[in-house]
């Protein structure tokens, strides 16, 4: 800091003193160079796209012409559109049940590699789902769990039961699609967690078996507790990535049946490119998708005392 | 999008200056529209047809050349809009009706009423009433037509022989939104259970069906081709108030939901699919055995009659309230577009496609039926050459009606409220009287 309001007095000073000039400005000019290329990344591709979508969100903008000023019409409309509301409900309860299920499924895969195995081939094969692209996963489970043809359905029938609609009944067709995602995902978020895991010194075990703690007992008075910063961020990543879901409805269900499936970042895509093409509706609804992303993880990142650790 | 050898550019842009001073004089003749055209379409059955005609056309204007791409029907729209966003879109593309307006509106196509004109292009051959729907609310043509479809019902031959059913019964079927006439009469006994049990008989198990008369397709439209329009258009009843460009959409009509409400209860009396059990069109459905008839239109005839181990027969729709069957007669055509840096090329390439040159050859392939009546003929031929019996496509015409797609504004919005209304009804969410709503907030963006 002191570098930067030296310089103008040092830009100053007469040509014998550049060795000096240099020596305060420190580390500032390599610095500059390294942080240069990533500031400009994230004000050409993040801060200019938001700020442009914000404005936009105010407009009647759509494909082909640029809007005028409209004001908050947009937001009222948003206020008023019921398949807004019926995607927003939808998603958080996509958001629900993906990242409930995935958040027990990789803590509890973590624990295991944590306390079982040191195997990295173990560690690699739980990896191996999150190496498949969504919209490949999404077209697996669309062929496996097809009515007719889908190989799941032959099961079932063949051990007696009545086929399964997956993603063609509207009560589970969110679910499905959120176990989808389950399957691609907990193993990365696992890994996540796992590292969390070995920053937990193996002595607490150890104090703990001396005790004659069980592993359960140990699980929730040593490794839950210490656990709680790196799972308070990953459920923030995981959260907001989960908000954004959108390939796999696209892929799978387009919306269906009968909006069921209707996700926003699908219902936002839509409107904005595949009818109407109203990028200024589209856009207001952006600005409010991260209106809640940002107070979610406000809210999460207090409650779990994230940026505080108990081990100190 | 077009990659011209630099030489090639310069012949384009010297032809194009040449173009500009010779137009003074009145002839539009000589090297202009050198370059390359690049052409979009949707249906990949008939890519080898107009490849055909592409070289035919190239032949005649060695200067010209035409690329063509192909992208298929959900896809395609999009990728089409955000070319033009992009100012890279196809310099010609094939157009729907459903869809032009949206882009007449934007600017995004070429009014051709000056070319036309000018080059004295003959608009009469076309087949009647294949030009007219092309012409936007401010009274100019956007598209040349190229081919039109109507829909009919496929059925398994063999099915229908096994249930003691003739093709003429089915020729000779009538419907009404209160029984479903002769007509449900016949999808009923198509119909078989677990236990060999037809639908029309005692003891028929409904919830345990091997076989469905009827097949509905999973493609929910405001103009209800592919499910309920065979059905709908022989009562006295339209879609909007005035087509085109109507205003008020007449879904809030009785007699019309009572239709709905009798097609989607197929499903209930287990004579259809119920919702979600097939993903994919009847195609598919008839092919699986599962499923006795289908609807759909004449250009799946191929993809029907190449079904394998299945022999397919085809009936137009049945005899209605009025007395008259009836089917949606549905145009394509050409367009250009608005940010073609070649429009005299690209009129060049339409003009081919519109003429009876191009048809003949898209007529030999017996894909679909050619704009002008001749062609249409020819392949007419074609299809009977290769055996397969179409006459059933030409039937509203020689005995009973057409009615054209509702062609409004804002087309994308009004399907968006209509495809999930329609699919609530076949899912059991709702009954027929709930598209009142649905008609009031689809008449709310008609009139935005």
């Amino acid at each position: 800091m002191s570098a930067v309001t030296d310089a103008p007095t040092t830009t100053a000073a007469p040509r014998s003193s550049a060795g000096r000039r240099s020596r305060n400005l420190g580390d500032l000019p390599a610095a500059l160079v390294f942080i240069l290329p990533a500031t400009v990344g994230f004000v050409v591709f993040l801060l200019w796209p938001t700020l442009r979508g914000i404005w936009l969100s105010f407009t009647d903008t759509t494909a082909f012409q640029t809007g005028g000023f409209i004001g908050l019409e947009n937001y009222r409309r948003l206020a008023d559109d019921p398949v807004f509301w019926n995607a927003f409900g939808v998603t958080l309860w996509y958001v629900v049940l993906n990242i409930g299920i995935q958040t027990v499924l990789a803590v509890l895969v973590a624990v295991l590699m944590h306390r079982l195995t040191k195997s990295m081939v173990v560690r690699g094969i739980v990896l191996t789902p999150y190496l498949v692209s969504n919209v490949v996963a999404a077209m697996l489970f669309l062929m496996l769990l097809d009515y007719q043809l889908g190989f799941v359905n032959e099961v079932i029938e063949a051990l007696g039961w009545d086929r399964v609609m997956f993603f063609g009944d509207q009560s589970l067709v969110i679910p499905t699609i959120a176990l989808v995602n389950v399957w691609r995902h907990a193993g990365y978020t696992a890994l996540l967690v796992f590292a969390g895991l070995q920053t937990i010194p193996e002595n607490l075990y150890e104090a703990g078996r001396v005790d004659g703690a069980s592993e359960l007992r140990m699980f929730r008075s040593i490794t839950m507790p210490l656990l709680r910063p790196y799972l308070g961020l990953v459920l923030i990543v995981t959260m907001i990535g989960s908000f954004q879901v959108f390939d796999t409805v696209s892929v799978a269900t387009q919306g269906g049946p009968a909006n069921a499936s209707n996700v926003i970042q699908y219902y936002i895509y839509e409107v904005a490119f595949s009818r109407g093409y109203d990028f200024g509706y589209a856009s207001a609804m952006s600005v409010a998708l991260m209106v809640v992303l940002a107070t979610i993880s406000i809210v999460q990142f207090r409650l779990t005392r994230a940026n505080q650790n108990d081990m100190a | 999008m077009k990659r011209k050898t630099a030489p090639a550019a310069l012949v384009g842009v010297v032809a194009l200056a040449l173009s500009a001073c010779s137009s003074g004089g009145g002839s539009g003749s000589g090297g202009d529209g050198a370059g390359e055209i690049t052409y979009w379409l949707w249906d990949s059955n008939q890519l080898p047809a107009y490849q055909a005609c592409a070289d035919a056309f190239t032949e005649a204007n060695p200067d010209t050349t035409v690329k063509i791409e192909q992208f298929a029907w959900d896809d395609y729209w999009t990728k089409l809009t955000a070319s033009f966003v992009g100012g890279s879109g196809p310099d010609v593309f094939v157009d729907h009706l459903s869809k032009y307006g949206e882009f007449a509106t934007q600017g995004q196509v070429v009014a051709l009423d000056e070319m036309i004109e000018r080059d004295g292009f003959d608009t009469s051959v076309y087949a009647d009433g294949l030009l007219d729907p092309w012409q936007y609310a401010d009274g100019s043509t956007y598209g040349l037509p190229k081919d039109w479809d109507t829909t009919a019902f496929f059925y398994n031959t063999a099915m229908l022989d096994e249930a003691g059913i003739t093709s003429e019964d089915l020729w000779a079927a009538d419907w009404n939104p209160d029984d479903g006439g002769t007509f449900e009469e016949i999808v009923a006994h198509l119909t078989v259970d677990a236990n060999g049990v037809r639908g029309d008989e005692e003891g028929f198990d409904p919830s345990a069906v091997e076989v469905y008369g009827l097949g509905i397709n999973p493609n929910f439209e405001e103009t209800g081709q592919m499910q309920w329009a065979n059905f709908t258009g022989t009562l006295d009843w339209d879609y909007l108030d005035t087509n085109p460009w109507g205003t008020r959409y007449n879904f809030d009509d009785p007699e019309f939901q009572k239709a709905i409400d009798w097609f989607y209860g197929l499903a209930e009396k287990g004579y259809a699919p119920a919702a979600g059990v097939f993903s994919d069109e009847t195609p598919t459905q008839v092919g699986s055995g599962q499923v006795a008839m289908g609807t759909n239109g004449s250009w799946a005839t191929g993809s029907f009659m190449e079904l394998d181990g299945v022999d397919v027969g085809i009936a137009p729709g049945p005899v209605g309230p009025e007395g008259e069957r009836a089917s949606l007669f549905n145009g394509v055509a050409d367009s250009i577009s608005a940010s073609s840096d070649n429009k005299e090329g690209a009129w060049k390439w339409v003009q081919f496609l519109g003429s009876t040159d191009c048809q003949d050859i898209v007529a030999e392939h017996a894909v679909v039926f050619p704009a002008i009546p001749e062609s249409s003929e020819k392949a007419l031929a074609a299809f009977d050459e290769k055996g397969w019996d179409v006459s059933a496509f030409f039937s509203y015409e020689e005995e009973g009606r057409t009615f054209l797609p509702p062609i409004t504004l804002n087309a994308g919005d009004v399907n968006a409220i209509a495809s999930v209304a329609f699919e609530d009804i076949y899912l059991g969410n709702a009954d027929a009287s709930s598209l009142t709503v649905a008609d009031e907030q689809i008449d709310a963006v008609l009139q935005q």
